[in-house]
């Protein structure tokens, strides 16, 4: 996994709620069996008309949000499917942090395998930093996950909270089944345990 | 101290916290489609892992599967691909699958239940966020990401952060024709989509002990919608008489350890929950989703409400885009939405007394003119049992098509799908734009107000028939 940096990236604005995962990642292109390759998917109903053009009212097919790193948008992002092709889509158009003030569960955790930085922001955080990008569309935010801060142009930045463990794997971008393999010792003994406790789960 | 179930289940399977790490949980068993496990396999091959305990997963093909014509290849290449792909993954690593040709083939959430390959107290998971299904039988059940998927494979635990715990209680008598789904759909309009993030709900209360095992499983495969990662239900003697016998379930001495164990799972007496929500099962209409999200949901002798409706903002204008993209308009009766297509089936009501129920609706109606019904069986067990029944006949002969079983238009990935404009009544658990297919129009309902809209070709209240 790609290791999370310190960054300085535009900022794009999506003022939607209850974003779910069937519009990041509509269900016709998940029948791929290979892990790459959805970014060009992404928001796919959305983001083209039925020609397959551009949709010029979708906002991040606006100019000034080209290239951005940081995607800022409204409550309870990523609901619905488990759908990891999601964050898949997400990461590969380019994102690498998220800032709302809620997302789905399995989502937020889909976010940490992906090199994803999911921030949680107040309603009056959030509400501040849209007002920012909508007066000043393209601008960039700098995120510092080592000192959990993010720095806006207006001041509008803020610290935020991400557990400590899931923070120093997204820095070092270590393989979470590489971390949980050095505890094979204790998996070998709970098991054991286990088939006592429990024998008829091994009949 | 006084635990939760959840609680309960979380200690018994806690197997270690490394310092810096989250706590690792051990998993039972794990269960798997095609759609979000190939990436999980490659993983495995590239670094040269191994499936830790095959015996622990149960694999079927349903989300891209035809629901006729299932002895032509499939026309969709890269659906093709998928299924062989899930076929060759399990042949490599030497897992129980339920192909396309298997007769135990059918939706995962409906055929793990049926080969009773869940019990109370397990930690269950699957790449499928209605995997919450299965807290029905007081099992932790919860969808995972792929990465997981992998991580499961390779090590038996995920790490987990501990949750909240939200108590659901529901007293009083359920009118008839409401049903477990309508319960679902009241909490999802109640609590929000967002109203059980980072918690585990546990359903408890009279009309939750009187719902049959399919119906509680019906109300956990929804706690999903309402936020929650997981759903659960206290196990009971519904429960163990549902189980007992099954190609799963512990037989001779086993069975009798396996109850012991079962018994001491429901919450204490006195313990604590973080949240609590409580509704009157009394109050509880036939539920009608009207809206883009299964929160915008409400009874069936109620309007469209309009977006001056909700103080809230963001509220406000997630009703003025979802009147807008379903093509309604506000303060219309719900009784008056006319309907193009019904469709009973997925892991929500893909059960046989859902078409029980919906047989006895449909039986001596005709299919309303214009209007396309469908009914999808969860399984090739519930399709043998409905004919065994004779359901099969009544749908029919009602105009209905009794097709092969799938997730079908559940998600719409087999080609099974709503055309632009097209309004559906729907007994699956999303109706998220696009879900049913593009420019697609989802209602979610009952199977009995679904079997009931489709001669009506309206809504009705199924409690006037």
């Amino acid at each position: 996994m790609e290791a999370y940096k310190k960054h300085e990236s535009i900022a794009a604005l999506m003022r939607r709620s209850n974003v779910d995962t069937d519009q990041i990642i509509p269900k016709q292109f998940l029948k791929k069996v290979e892990r790459s390759g959805f970014g060009k998917h992404l928001f796919h109903d959305w983001r083209f008309n039925e020609d397959g053009s551009d949709n010029t009212d979708f906002e991040l097919n606006k100019a000034a949000f080209k290239g951005a790193k940081v995607l800022v948008v409204g409550d309870n992002f990523g609901c619905g499917s488990s759908r990891e092709h999601a964050p898949w889509a997400i990461e590969d158009y380019g994102f690498n942090t998220i800032i709302s003030t809620s997302y789905a569960d399995i989502f937020y955790n889909n976010c940490f395998k992906n090199s994803i930085l999911p921030i949680v922001a107040t309603k009056e955080q959030l509400a501040k930093l849209m007002d920012e990008v909508d007066a000043n569309e393209g601008l960039s935010f700098t995120v510092d996950l080592e000192n959990q801060e993010l720095i806006t142009p207006a001041g509008n930045g803020f610290k935020f909270e991400v557990d400590a463990f899931r923070k120093e794997n997204l820095i070092k971008g270590l393989d979470d089944i590489g971390l949980t393999l050095e505890q094979t010792d204790f998996i070998d003994q709970y098991e054991t345990k286990h088939k006592q406790d429990f024998p008829w789960l091994w009949a | 101290m006084k635990k939760t179930m959840y609680e309960k289940i979380w200690d018994s399977h806690f197997v270690v916290e490394a310092s810096g790490q989250a706590p690792l949980l051990y998993v039972d068993r794990h269960l798997m489609h095609e759609v979000t496990s190939p990436q999980a396999f490659e993983g495995l091959r590239n670094s040269k892992r191994k499936v830790r305990n095959p015996h622990s997963i149960l694999a079927t093909m349903d989300h891209c599967v035809p629901t006729k014509n299932r002895d032509l290849p499939i026309a969709d290449p890269i659906a093709k691909k998928q299924i062989e792909t899930m076929a060759d993954n399990c042949e490599e690593n030497g897992l129980n699958l339920y192909d396309m040709k298997n007769p135990n083939n059918g939706v995962i959430h409906i055929v793990v239940p049926e080969h009773g390959f869940v019990h109370p107290g397990m930690i269950v998971v699957c790449g499928d966020s209605h995997t919450a299904t299965h807290g029905a039988f007081g099992a932790l059940a919860f969808g995972i990401g792929t990465s997981e998927v992998e991580h499961v494979m390779a090590t038996q635990t995920l790490p987990q952060k501990k949750s909240k715990t939200m108590l659901v209680q529901i007293d009083g008598e359920l009118s008839k024709y409401a049903s477990a789904k309508d319960i679902a759909l009241a909490i999802t309009g109640k609590i929000g989509t967002a109203g059980g993030t980072g918690h585990v709900i546990e359903y408890a209360g009279t009309a939750i002990t009187k719902l049959s095992m399919e119906g509680r499983m019906t109300l956990c495969n929804m706690a999903i919608e309402a936020g929650a990662r997981a759903g659960l239900v206290a196990p009971d003697q519904k429960t163990y008489d549902y189980l007992k016998g099954r190609e799963f379930a512990p037989s001779g001495d086993n069975w009798d350890k396996a109850l012991a164990y079962w018994k001491s799972l429901p919450t204490d007496d006195g313990a604590e929950y973080d949240t609590t929500i409580t509704l009157n099962a009394t109050d509880i209409e036939p539920q009608v989703t009207w809206g883009t999200s299964p929160e915008q949901v409400t009874g069936i002798t109620n309007i469209i409400p309009a977006p001056e409706d909700f103080a809230d903002e963001i509220k406000s204008q997630a009703c003025k885009d979802a009147l807008n993209y379903m093509g309604l308009e506000a303060h219309t009766k719900i009784t008056d939405i006319p309907v193009d297509l019904i469709f009973i089936g997925s892991c929500t009501n893909g059960r046989i007394e859902d078409f029980r129920i919906a047989a006895e609706v449909a039986k001596g109606t005709k299919v309303a003119d214009n209007v396309t019904a469908i009914a999808v069986p969860g399984s090739y067990h519930v399709k043998k049992q409905a004919e065994d029944e004779g359901l099969d006949k009544i749908f029919t002969e009602a105009g209905w098509e009794w097709r092969e079983p799938g997730c079908s238009m559940c998600l719409a990935m087999n080609g099974d799908e709503l055309t632009v404009g097209q309004r559906s009544a729907s007994t699956s658990n999303r109706n998220f734009e696009g879900r049913q297919g593009k420019g697609g129009r989802t209602h979610l309902v009952s199977p009995a107000m679904a079997a009931a809209a489709a001669s009506a070709g309206h809504f009705v209240d199924i409690r006037t028939l």
